[in-house]
């Protein structure tokens, strides 16, 4: 399976997850995890997702989910979950 | 499963302490390009290149997008040109045209520099040898993103003092071909002694006649991850400090692995080496010499500079040792004066000399990097300066180099700008008295003995 994760950071307020679900929804991408604290007023959410039935090939997707982090107002990014594995487990 | 907290720090290095790939580089064997044949010769050259880089940029830019970590450069390495234009070049003009389809090839393709403008005489020199190497100022002038290198001495043949003398004189009529520039010629010529046949750093990568036909080779960086890890340990012992940067070199080689093995399966070439290297840039925060500051030192250059480098260096290695499966290249921490914020307030402080980087190179790669020194330094200088430094590597059994730029019509005190990531310099004091009668002797010195370890 190819996961992605999806990482959400910025000014909290109404909706920021129920817009980056819909997008999700709306492309077929499936979320197997979320996580999500606000430190100091400020949103931060992880997400790991499923793209491999998705709609849409990972740069498009990840261009318009940084499009949409725009309109909200944070920042969205979306990496392959390699880099992390790689980094944090032997 | 990865948690928050890893996303997080991960992201936190990439986007506020620096952390990149700082290079990859795909080395190509122009051996099967070599034809007694100029134009024939130029010909196969451009088209090899083209046809194996062309979506080495394209392929770059797709693993940052995917991993969302920068990747600096895209650059190429060759087979050593003294090789592949021995048997069609006459003339320095014929060499500097091969320069000149390199420069081109580098355009085409979109690489910002391509290096194997270069010739190994460690020991002797051909007459093609002498003919590239006399031909360097001519081909560095007429090019932009051609790098050349000549390796000039090995712990296992000596040092060729014919040639660190050559060298004397070809680095200071290099400037002298640049000197509109302020002699930026120099910056991309760079001696060696032991020099790497993997290295993908600039300006002394070339693909070395051991290696396969095609192979991917990545540099990391990070010099500002290790800083700011090393911010949380103030205090400590030297038990915490070595295994916070042996920590930190670990993740930061882990990403070079990510991506070598990933631009390997991409453009369907070997994986060569992964380089540990902590390779500093003139960006704030991107500095080797604030890493030995944070260690304790007020300026880079302070009594206790060797040491804390030293350290520095062997934990990058600890750490990256086990990060990747192949390591090679020059691997280590750099300490170019031009490219690091903090090395150039340590010489403005007057705090770091000559001499002093001279003892640092002892204990790190690579050598005296891009210190501007006067215009008006002697060649004989030069060449006593490069011996010095070919000693160290050759005694030490490490790669050593030097990369000095004498500007052209500036003296001590005044600044020289090469833009970019060559960042730019206060031009450093050169010791006046002369060792012309030295380097004048001409031969070679002979390998040192490897056993009496002292």
């Amino acid at each position: 399976m190819k996961k992605t994760i999806i990482t959400v950071v910025g000014k909290d307020t109404v909706g920021i997850i129920a817009k980056v679900c819909t997008y999700l929804a709306e492309n077929n991408i499936n979320i197997l995890d979320i996580s999500q604290t606000i430190v100091q007023g400020y949103f931060n959410m992880m997400m790991i997702v499923d793209t491999n039935s998705g709609r849409k090939s990972f740069g498009d997707m990840a261009d318009e989910m940084a499009a949409l982090g725009e309109k909200i107002g944070v920042v969205i990014k979306c990496q392959k979950e390699e880099i992390f594995d790689q980094m944090h487990r032997i | 499963m990865i948690n928050l907290y890893e996303v997080t720090e991960t992201n936190k290095m990439i986007e506020k302490e620096n952390l990149d790939v700082r290079t990859i580089t795909l080395g190509i064997s122009l051996l099967d390009c070599i034809d007694s044949d100029l134009q024939a010769l130029n010909r196969k050259i451009y088209e090899k290149i083209y046809n194996a880089a062309k979506d080495l940029v394209k392929t770059g830019e797709e693993i940052s997008r995917e991993f969302g970590i920068p990747i600096v450069n895209k650059r190429i390495s060759v087979t050593p040109i003294a090789l592949v234009g021995g048997a069609a070049c006459r003339t320095k003009e014929d060499f500097a045209s091969i320069a000149k389809t390199l420069d081109r090839a580098a355009h085409e393709v979109g690489v910002n520099f391509i290096g194997g403008y270069s010739a190994l005489v460690s020991k002797g020199m051909t007459k093609a040898d002498e003919l590239l190497i006399r031909s360097i100022p001519l081909a560095l002038s007429s090019t932009e993103r051609v790098c050349s290198s000549v390796n000039l001495g090995s712990t296992r043949t000596g040092i060729n003092m014919d040639g660190v003398k050559l060298m004397g004189e070809i680095i200071k009529s290099t400037a002298e071909y640049t000197r509109e520039q302020d002699s930026l010629g120099c910056a991309k010529l760079v001696v060696f002694c032991n020099a790497p046949d993997d290295n993908p750093f600039m300006a002394g990568a070339f693909h070395g006649v051991t290696e396969t036909d095609k192979v991917i080779n990545v540099g990391v960086s990070g010099p500002g991850v290790v800083k700011t890890a090393l911010e949380k340990v103030r205090g400590e012992n030297f038990e915490v400090l070595c295994e916070t940067i042996k920590k930190t070199a670990f993740k930061v080689t882990r990403v070079g692995q990510l991506v070598a093995k990933e631009a390997s399966r991409m453009l369907d070439v070997p994986f060569g080496i992964v380089d540990l290297s902590l390779a500093p840039t003139p960006a704030v925060g991107d500095s080797v010499a604030d890493i030995l500051c944070e260690m304790g030192l007020e300026y880079a250059g302070a009594p206790g500079t060797t040491a804390a480098l030293a350290l520095l260096n062997d934990q990058v290695k600890k750490g990256g040792v086990m990060a990747s499966s192949y390591v090679g290249g020059l691997s280590g921490a750099f300490i170019p004066v031009s490219e690091d914020q903090g090395m150039i307030d340590a010489v403005r402080a007057g705090a770091l000399s000559l001499e002093k980087l001279e003892a640092m190179t002892c204990v790190c790669s690579v050598g005296l990097d891009m210190i501007a020194i006067p215009g008006d330094t002697k060649s004989a200088t030069i060449s006593g300066i490069i011996a010095d430094e070919m000693a160290i590597g050759m005694v030490n059994q490490k790669t050593t180099a030097v990369r000095v730029i004498p500007v052209i019509g500036k003296g001590v005190g005044e600044t020289v700008e090469f833009g970019g990531l060559l960042g730019y310099a206060p031009i450093m004091p050169v010791n006046p008295f002369s060792c012309e009668a030295f380097v004048n002797r001409g031969g070679r010195i002979p390998a040192p003995i490897h056993s009496f370890k002292n």
